[in-house]
C-alpha cells in the first residue's frame, strides 16, 4: 500500500509535465488579450459609429449568411452522398474536398478569379450573357463558400455514416419512402454533426480574407468585408481595426463554445 | 458513447483546420509583390565571415529594383544577406511602429516616412529623397474598353482599380485626379466621372498591376517602374502629361533601433551611388543623382 502512494515530491514531479502544455496556451491567450487591452469600451463604441465600420459589418453579416444557405443547399446531398455511398475514386473525391481547407486563400482568389474572372473560362462565356462576378458581391459569397464549405460536408459527411444502416432498413420495412428516411430518420440522428458543421463553416466564412481579396476586391459597402477592413485599417485607422478585431473574437469565441456545449449536451443524453 | 467520440472527431478535426479569426497582417498576400529574394548562400572567402542578415522594408513599387540592388549589395558584402519586406509604405510604417525588426525604410512617399519619424524609428533629417516616379495608366494589353485618351477613363460602365487612397500610389492618383479637374480640357466633373467607375481599392501598388494585366480591370493607375522590364509587356500605356503628372519622390533611411548601424547606412549610401542611381534608372526611375 505505502508503496504505491507517491511521495509529495513524486506526485509534483508526476504532473510536472503539465508545465510544457503552457507555452502554447500563452501564445493563443496572450495576443487575443492584447487585442482587448488596447482598445477600450468607449473606443469600441464610438468606432461602431463609423460608417466603415458598419459598412463592414453589414457586408460580412449579408455574405455570410448568403453563402451559409448555399453551403447547407448544396453540400447536404454531396455530404449525404459521401457518407452513405460506395463508390469507386471516392477517397479522390474526398481530398478534393478536403482541399480549400489547406489551399492557402491567396491561391484560392488566384483560381476563382482565373476561373470566373472576365477572362476566365467560366467567367468570359458569363461575361457575354452580360453577368460579371468579379469584384462583386456575388464573388465574396463564391470566395467564402469555396473556402468555408469542406467544414460543413465533412461533418455532415461523418454525421450521415454515423447513422446505423439497420434503421433505415427497418424504416424501409415499414414503407418509408427514401425522402421520408432522410427527412424523420437520418437528419434527426445527424442534427448534431449538421449544426456544428454549420457553424463551423460559418465562422470559417466570417473570416475569410486572402481569397475575397484577390477575387471580389475591396471596395466599402459592396465587398468590403470586416477582415479586409481590418487588413486596410491596420494602416490608416487602428482603432477601428481594433474593434472589428475585437468584434470578430467575440463572435468566434461564442460561436465555438455555443457548438462544444451543444456537443457535451447533447452526448450526455445521448 | 460512439456518438460522443465522432463529435469530438469532427469537432478536433474542424478545429484543426479552421481559422476563425481573420488572416494575419502578413506583408502581403500578393504573390507578386511577396516575391522576395531567393536568399543567395552567403558569399565564401579565405576568412570566415560573420552571416548577418540586413532587413529592408521597402515600397511593393521598389521590388524589381531592389531586388537587383540587393544581390549587387550582398556580392560586395560578403556575408552579408539581404532580406527584404515588400509592401505598401503605408503598412510598412505601421510595421515598423509597432516594432518590426527593420534596419532600412525606403518608403514611396514623404507621408509615411514622416508617420516612422514622429514616431522615434527613424532620425529627423536623416532620411534622403533617393528616386523619384512618375504615374502612368494601364490597361490590358488588348484594350477591349479602347482607351486612347485619359478622358475616356470616364465611360461608363468601365472598370478602374486604383490602389487605395492610404496607399502612396492611391493618394498620388487622388492627387493626379484633383489636378484634372482645374484644367478644362478634363472638366470639374471629371474626378467623380472616373471615380464612379473604380470596382476596388487595392492594398498595394502591384496588385493594381496584377488585376490589369490579367484583364479583370480596364484600367488602373500605376508607376512608370512598374511597367520596366518583364513587366512591360503585360500591359499597354497611357501617358500623362507633365503638367497634371504628379511625381513621387522616395525618401530612405536607416531605422534609429538598427542593430546594423553601419551596414545600413552602407545600403543607403549603395541605393545613392552612382551604380544605384543607374540601376534604378534602368527599371524606369527617374534618378536625383546624376
Amino acid at each position: 500500500m505505502a508503496l504505491n502512494r507517491p511521495s509529495p515530491v513524486g506526485r509534483w514531479t508526476q504532473h510536472a509535465w503539465r508545465l510544457t502544455a503552457l507555452p502554447l496556451i500563452l501564445l493563443f491567450s496572450i495576443p487575443i488579450l492584447m487585442l482587448f487591452g488596447r482598445s477600450s469600451l468607449q473606443a469600441i463604441w464610438e468606432n461602431l459609429g463609423h460608417e466603415t465600420v458598419i459598412q463592414a459589418m453589414l457586408v460580412s453579416l449579408g455574405t455570410t449568411l448568403t453563402s451559409l444557405g448555399l453551403i447547407l443547399l448544396l453540400g447536404t446531398p454531396l455530404a449525404y452522398l459521401m457518407g452513405r455511398h460506395q463508390f469507386r475514386y471516392k477517397r479522390a473525391l474526398d481530398t478534393l474536398i478536403d482541399l480549400p481547407t489547406v489551399l492557402p486563400p491567396s491561391v484560392a482568389g488566384l483560381a476563382l478569379l482565373i476561373t470566373l474572372g472576365r477572362r476566365g473560362l467560366i467567367g468570359g462565356w458569363l461575361t457575354e450573357l452580360g453577368i460579371e462576378i468579379a469584384f462583386s458581391t456575388t464573388a465574396v459569397v463564391i470566395a467564402q463558400t469555396f473556402i468555408a464549405a469542406p467544414f460543413y460536408v465533412r461533418a455532415a459527411t461523418l454525421g450521415f455514416a454515423s447513422v446505423d444502416g439497420e434503421i433505415e432498413q427497418a424504416a424501409q420495412l415499414d414503407g418509408a419512402s427514401r425522402w421520408q428516411i432522410f427527412r424523420f430518420v437520418i437528419l434527426p440522428l445527424s442534427r448534431l454533426a449538421l449544426l456544428s458543421g454549420a457553424m463551423m463553416s460559418w465562422a470559417r466564412a466570417l473570416g475569410e480574407f486572402g481569397a475575397t481579396m484577390i477575387f471580389a476586391g475591396n471596395f466599402p459597402g459592396r465587398t468590403q468585408t470586416m477582415p479586409t477592413a481590418i487588413y486596410l485599417g491596420f494602416e490608416r485607422d487602428f482603432d477601428s481595426a481594433l474593434t472589428l478585431s475585437v468584434i470578430l473574437v467575440v463572435i468566434c469565441f461564442l460561436s465555438l463554445l455555443l457548438i462544444k456545449v451543444m456537443v457535451a449536451y447533447e452526448a450526455d443524453s445521448a | 458513447m460512439k456518438l460522443k467520440v465522432l463529435l469530438r472527431l469532427i469537432l478536433m478535426m474542424e478545429l484543426l483546420a479552421a481559422g476563425c479569426a481573420p488572416q494575419p497582417t502578413a506583408p502581403t498576400q500578393f504573390p507578386a509583390a511577396t516575391a522576395a529574394l531567393p536568399t543567395p548562400p552567403p558569399m565564401n572567402t579565405s576568412a570566415p565571415v560573420e552571416a548577418i542578415d540586413l532587413n529592408v522594408f521597402a515600397a511593393a513599387s521598389l521590388t524589381n529594383a531592389f531586388e537587383e540592388i540587393g544581390q549587387h549589395f550582398e556580392a560586395q558584402h560578403p556575408g552579408v544577406t539581404v532580406v527584404f519586406n515588400f509592401a505598401g509604405s503605408q503598412q510598412l510604417a505601421q510595421q515598423i511602429n509597432e516594432g518590426a525588426p527593420a534596419d532600412v525604410f525606403a518608403s514611396a512617399n514623404r507621408t509615411q516616412m514622416e508617420i516612422v519619424i514622429k514616431a522615434g524609428g527613424v532620425v529627423s533629417d536623416t532620411q534622403k529623397t533617393f528616386v523619384r516616379n512618375r504615374l502612368v495608366v494601364v490597361f490590358p494589353q488588348d484594350n477591349q474598353a479602347k482607351l486612347t485618351t485619359l478622358q475616356d477613363l470616364t465611360k461608363p460602365g468601365l472598370k478602374l482599380v486604383f490602389a487605395a487612397k492610404e496607399v502612396p500610389v492611391g493618394q498620388y492618383s487622388f492627387d493626379l485626379l484633383d489636378k484634372a479637374i482645374a484644367d478644362p480640357a478634363f472638366g470639374a466633373t471629371y474626378k467623380d466621372d472616373v471615380l464612379k467607375n473604380v470596382v476596388s481599392y487595392e492594398d498595394n501598388v502591384k496588385a493594381v498591376l496584377t488585376k490589369v494585366a490579367l484583364g479583370e480591370a480596364d484600367a488602373g493607375i500605376v508607376y512608370t517602374s512598374d511597367v520596366s522590364g518583364a513587366d512591360a509587356g503585360k500591359v499597354g500605356q497611357l501617358d500623362i502629361p507633365d503638367a497634371l503628372n504628379v511625381i513621387a519622390s522616395y525618401p530612405i533611411a536607416p531605422i534609429q533601433t538598427s542593430k546594423q548601424a553601419e551596414l545600413a547606412q552602407a545600403f543607403v549610401d549603395w541605393v545613392l551611388s552612382p551604380d544605384g542611381q543607374a540601376l534604378l534608372a534602368k527599371h524606369n526611375f527617374i534618378p536625383v543623382v546624376k
